[in-house]
């Protein structure tokens, strides 16, 4: 069976929780310390914008194998206001709350694969995985 | 409570205790319970049901001992679950006693009302205990948090190094540059290390965080460096995109301190003997 968690996010601390529960499957599986904090790093851009924009909302983490290669899934998912314009999302420095911007930019380039979802009012969902090397 | 059931409860104590001690080691196999182990978990609810009786025997709802018997349980670390499974299971054995005791439908139904306000009232008690002690717990946490978050330390005259540890939150974060910019006043601060060895992640909040105080930094006219930066964050950083490239970087915070000391127009020289 793979290995699967779920975080709820609705506080700073689901952050935190996400996390180290990320940081966790990713040493059981194998990543290096770079792919670790890669990860790592890609799970607290995710989680904080569930906090920031949907104020909660959930992250799954779970173990995956295609044809003989093994990686991390991560899927957040939230049922806020959604992402308006989904192009500029991605473009480095847009922000809609003071931020640097490079938040889902940011983490495309972390992972190595990259998904994204989103309905006006319904919520986003973010898919991404990291492939062992 | 109303004398008759109380009566009736004193009266077959005994039984009430025999039956209540076998429903409670049903869960014995809970989780959070088995680490406890077995003539603990016996002479602690034996006493739990003694005590539960003495309060009907009092008749007193918030009893001393049960308190001080509670507060004991809370110390060393046994699951609230406990608590109110044990009044559930003294409310299910009361009432079987009572309905032993009579036939009368409308006396049982009285009686029974009467148990279920009285444990009730011992639940709401006990929660109630139980939650300020956590609510007390995560207070000190949080207040010791605070005591250990963002000191700023002068190392030489016009040169501070503020070291960070931990997950830095919003909280932590208005607090850092707080203590910078009050701690860079007061010290009368050029340089100011900051010192992120000990912060497990970088994201764009925390690099953000990191900017804006650098920024207000060089407001009150010091310089900021950042040290510490280990391999994997540096990598993550570029990954981001994050330009960090407005103040000095270092890797080692021994790098820093002489960097600062140059940029305060002093040097390390080692002393010839």
């Amino acid at each position: 069976m793979q290995v699967q968690t779920h975080v709820d996010i609705n506080s700073e601390w689901g952050i935190v929780a996400a996390r180290q529960a990320g940081r966790k499957l990713a040493r059981e599986i194998g990543f290096g310390s770079v792919d670790q904090a890669r990860i790592t790093t890609a799970i607290s851009e995710l989680a904080r914008n569930i906090y920031l924009y949907a104020n909660q909302g959930q992250i799954k983490i779970e173990e995956v194998t295609e044809s003989g290669k093994r990686g991390m899934k991560i899927i957040a998912s939230d049922e806020g206001p959604g992402i308006k314009d989904l192009r500029r999302v991605m473009e480095d420095g847009f922000t809609t709350s003071g931020g640097l911007g490079a938040g889902l930019p940011g983490v495309k380039r972390l992972m190595d694969e990259f998904g994204i979802e989103s309905e006006q009012d319904e919520g986003t969902v973010i898919t991404t995985i990291k492939w062992l090397r | 409570m109303i004398p008759k059931v109380r009566e009736n409860i004193l009266q077959h104590q005994d039984l009430i205790i025999e039956d209540w001690m076998q429903q409670i080691e049903k869960f014995r196999t809970d989780e959070s319970l088995q680490s406890i182990s077995a003539s603990v978990y016996e002479s602690t609810s034996r006493d739990f049901v003694h005590k539960l009786l003495l309060t009907v025997e009092e008749n007193e709802v918030s009893d001393e001992k049960l308190n001080q018997f509670v507060e004991r349980l809370i110390q060393m670390g046994w699951p609230l679950n406990y608590i109110t499974r044990g009044l559930q299971e003294f409310r299910k054995v009361s009432v079987k006693v009572i309905f032993q005791e009579t036939d009368n439908n409308e006396d049982q139904f009285r009686m029974i009302e009467e148990i279920e306000e009285w444990v009730d009232e011992i639940v709401n008690l006990l929660v109630n205990q139980y939650s300020g002690s956590w609510e007390n717990t995560v207070f000190l946490q949080k207040m010791a948090l605070k005591e250990l978050s963002a000191p700023l330390i002068p190392v030489f005259e016009n040169i501070s190094v503020m070291p960070l540890v931990g997950t830095i939150d919003t909280e932590r974060a208005k607090l850092i540059m707080e203590n910078l910019l009050d701690g860079v006043i007061e010290h009368r601060s050029q340089v100011v290390l900051i010192d992120i060895t000990g912060v497990p992640v970088v994201d764009t909040m925390v690099a953000h965080h990191i900017i804006q105080a650098s920024e207000a930094v060089r407001l009150v006219g010091a310089q900021c460096i950042l040290v510490g930066i280990r391999p994997e964050i540096a990598q993550t950083i570029v990954n981001l995109g994050i330009d960090l490239g407005k103040f000095p970087t270092k890797s080692t915070l021994k790098k820093g301190v002489e960097t600062a000391l140059r940029m305060t127009k002093r040097d390390i020289v080692e002393l010839e003997s």
